[in-house]
């Protein structure tokens, strides 16, 4: 059954125990991040010195809390201490809690007992628990940033589900990168109550989230597990990153299997029986989310890919060589219509290399016949920026705007911004996924090309392999849902 | 505590839920092992003789097999040899008598019990070279013909599949129906902690176990005797 979490991902009111005037206090920088992110409900904060933090007045009791005006209490005292306050936010109507608060289960034999009655009286209070020992929540539709340490991160249609805290970071500091925003994270701490199950099956009925991202380590009942997370990959794409990966060990195991089932063999096994959509990383696993997140799921494994110039497009086809993806020869039409586009020294072949041909509208013509071809599931744009790279040099180097420097400048870069805003149009309007990759995403994030796919809400891989990475796993996906007819 | 059967018996358990195994019979003396064979259709010569039995564990390391027996009077000098190897501490033993089959290539399958998500089916590349190669997928019991098919495409030595040294590609639908009916046995009989069929050899396209392990809980054992 799934718990319903609407009040701790959109509560109309936060109550915050254990502010004070220390900035270096969780309760002091919760407060802080709470408002900083713009959230909108009534923010409560509760501490032992009456007084005003960060120009709200603290209350020194929960009971003070109007009745029914707060839904969700975030809790960073110590542990001594929280079940009282527990009882007392359940008693103001509160109906979730985020432990921050550690002291539980992560501290020894004391610990575990204080966490097994701290489980037990949410559970009489009807209080969805959250953690404890854990970073916080942010949700991006509230404009909530409830964590002891940051980042807040841009809105998007990405949930992120996360056993660590550090993780939940990560992807929002990707978040931040890519521009590809995220809807919900949640870092489940100890897990005491609610698990990773529990938030990806919440992320699956809710309308601001298209793609489920979860960190995991640990497998408690993987059995359980394995059946929920399959039940949602029926519904939204899961990427799962795995910490904890490498072969643990030795298995006294009697038989052959046995000594063959490390427990990452069969980790992975789980996962593409279930339909998730593991990826080896962090990086690898925000791309794809992000990708899911951005382009339309390809309906098979054929590739074309679009250079401007040189042997970017070699090493694109490279990297298919260690996925289900392929270069695909291209279709006689499609050769015939883009060997009208294109001056005779065009590659004749995938990877379709412009060689530098192409006049003003020739690359969003090329897309639009590669992406628009029933033999094409994906498209790979390499070169985008280039043109904005030379005008940034011509900008910068002293002689610009004379020399006719403005007019090229300006030419240069609107080019590249329309090939970002052609590729995101193309993929909407043909259902084909459109990738771009260049080094200057990374590089010159401020270039007019990369600037133009964020703009466009959409993710600039970093390079050919990663997007070539990031579309196979989607092909993956979509071919497990084919594959059982959803 | 568990219990692992004779080869014999943990041949007639998977085979009875449809997992191809190599024609065989069995007797517990020469005599009954070789009507046996002239009674049964399914055995042809050259054949293969084991002694097995519960508390056999390593056949081959006991110099308890023969290979490539091509007429009655090489079995009959087998079983009488076999029978004589027997030690008081294996137990109750019997022959088993199987058609030598022979494949240049070498699968392995089985299931595992997981200690996190239970019963879990296995195939991989290799035979007796599986452990080095360790090109094996695994799914969580059971499995549908879809999860079956996705296990083979998993493996990384797809060429092995395709046509080989003369041999045919692997018949996918008859390694899909092998490993769902292995997948059968975990589900339908009682108590399986292991079960390993090594090597599964690729005769004419198709998978053929040519070796059965169960591994039962000891429970289970005493019922399945």
């Amino acid at each position: 059954m799934s718990h319903d979490l609407g009040a701790l991902f959109d509560p109309k009111g936060v109550i915050i125990t254990g502010v004070s005037n220390h900035p270096g206090k969780f309760g002091f920088v919760t407060l802080h991040n709470l408002i900083a992110s713009g959230y909108q409900g009534e923010i409560f904060p509760v501490g032992r010195e009456p007084g005003e933090v960060l120009g709200r007045s603290v209350l020194g009791s929960i009971d003070e809390v109007p009745d029914g005006a707060a839904d969700m209490v975030f809790i960073c005292t110590p542990q001594a201490v929280n079940e009282e306050l527990l009882r007392a936010a359940a008693a103001r109507g509160v109906r979730a809690a985020f432990f921050a608060a550690a002291g539980y289960r992560e501290a020894g034999p004391e610990g575990v007992e204080a966490e097994r009655r701290l489980v037990a009286l949410a559970d009489e209070l009807g209080v969805a628990l959250a953690g404890p020992n854990g970073q916080g929540v942010v949700s991006t539709p509230s404009q909530m940033c409830a964590q002891i340490v940051a980042p807040y991160a841009p809105a998007g249609r990405i949930a992120v589900a996360s056993q660590s805290g550090n993780f939940v970071s990560s992807f929002l500091n990707l978040a931040h990168h890519t521009g590809v925003g995220v809807s919900r994270a949640v870092a489940a701490g100890n897990a005491a109550a609610l698990g990773i199950a529990d938030y990806v099956e919440w992320f699956a009925d809710d309308p601001e989230t298209d793609v489920c991202l979860v960190y995991m380590e640990s497998v408690d009942d993987g059995r359980e597990m394995f059946e929920r997370l399959r039940a949602v990959a029926e519904r939204k794409p899961v990427v799962v990153v795995k910490g904890g990966a490498s072969d643990a060990g030795a298995r006294a195991a009697a038989s052959h299997t046995g000594a063959l089932a490390s427990d990452d063999a069969v980790f992975d096994g789980m996962c593409r029986q279930a339909g998730l959509i593991r990826a080896r990383d962090v990086e690898e696993g925000f791309e794809a989310a992000a990708t899911l997140a951005t382009q339309p799921l390809p309906q098979g494994n054929r590739v074309v890919v679009v250079t401007t110039v040189g042997g970017w497009g070699v090493a694109a086809v490279d990297a298919m060589a260690d996925t289900r993806l392929t270069a695909v020869a291209l279709p006689d039409d499609l050769y015939a219509a883009i060997d009208e586009k294109l001056p005779p020294r065009w590659s004749k072949n995938n990877p379709i290399d412009m060689a530098g041909g192409e006049t003003r509208d020739t690359v969003p013509e090329i897309l639009e016949l590669a992406a628009a071809h029933p033999d094409v599931d994906g498209v790979l744009f390499l070169g985008l920026g280039i043109q904005s790279n030379t005008a940034s040099m011509l900008r910068e180097g002293g002689f610009y705007p004379d020399h006719g420097l403005e007019r090229i400048v300006g030419f240069h870069e609107r080019q590249d911004a329309r090939y970002a805003e052609a590729a995101a149009e193309i993929a909407a309007r043909t259902g084909t996924p459109v990738l771009i990759a260049t080094e200057l995403a990374n590089a010159r994030p401020d270039n007019a090309g990369p600037a133009a796919v964020r703009a466009a809400g959409r993710m600039c891989h970093a390079s050919a392999g990663r997007a070539i990475r990031s579309l196979d796993l989607m092909a993956r996906y979509a071919n497990w849902r084919r594959a059982r007819g959803l | 505590m568990s219990i692992t059967l004779s080869e014999a018996e943990s041949r007639r358990v998977v085979a009875g839920h449809g997992v191809p195994v190599s024609p065989f019979v069995t007797g517990t003396s020469t005599d009954e092992v070789i009507a046996a064979v002239a009674t049964d259709d399914t055995v042809a010569y050259p054949v293969v003789a084991k002694l097995c039995g519960r508390a056999i564990a390593h056949k081959t390391e006991r110099g308890l097999v023969r290979l490539r027996l091509g007429d009655e009077d090489a079995l009959r000098q087998a079983c009488d040899d076999l029978l004589a190897a027997a030690r008081p501490d294996d137990g109750d033993v019997e022959v088993l008598v199987s058609t030598m089959v022979d494949g240049n290539r070498e699968l392995i399958a089985g299931l595992n019990d997981d200690p996190q998500f239970g019963l879990t089916i296995m195939v991989g590349v290799g035979g007796i070279l599986a452990e080095a190669i360790r090109d094996v997928t695994f799914r969580l019991v059971p499995i549908s013909e879809v999860d079956a098919a996705e296990m083979i495409d998993d493996l990384g030595t797809q060429r092995l599949l395709d046509e080989f040294r003369g041999e045919p590609a692997v018949d996918r639908a008859a390694l899909i129906e092998a490993l769902v009916a292995l997948a059968a046995v975990g589900e339908q009989e009682a108590g399986v902690r292991s079960i390993d069929l090594n090597p599964l050899i690729i005769v004419e396209g198709k998978p053929v176990a040519v070796d059965a392990l169960v591994e039962l809980d000891e429970a289970a054992a005493e019922v399945s005797r």
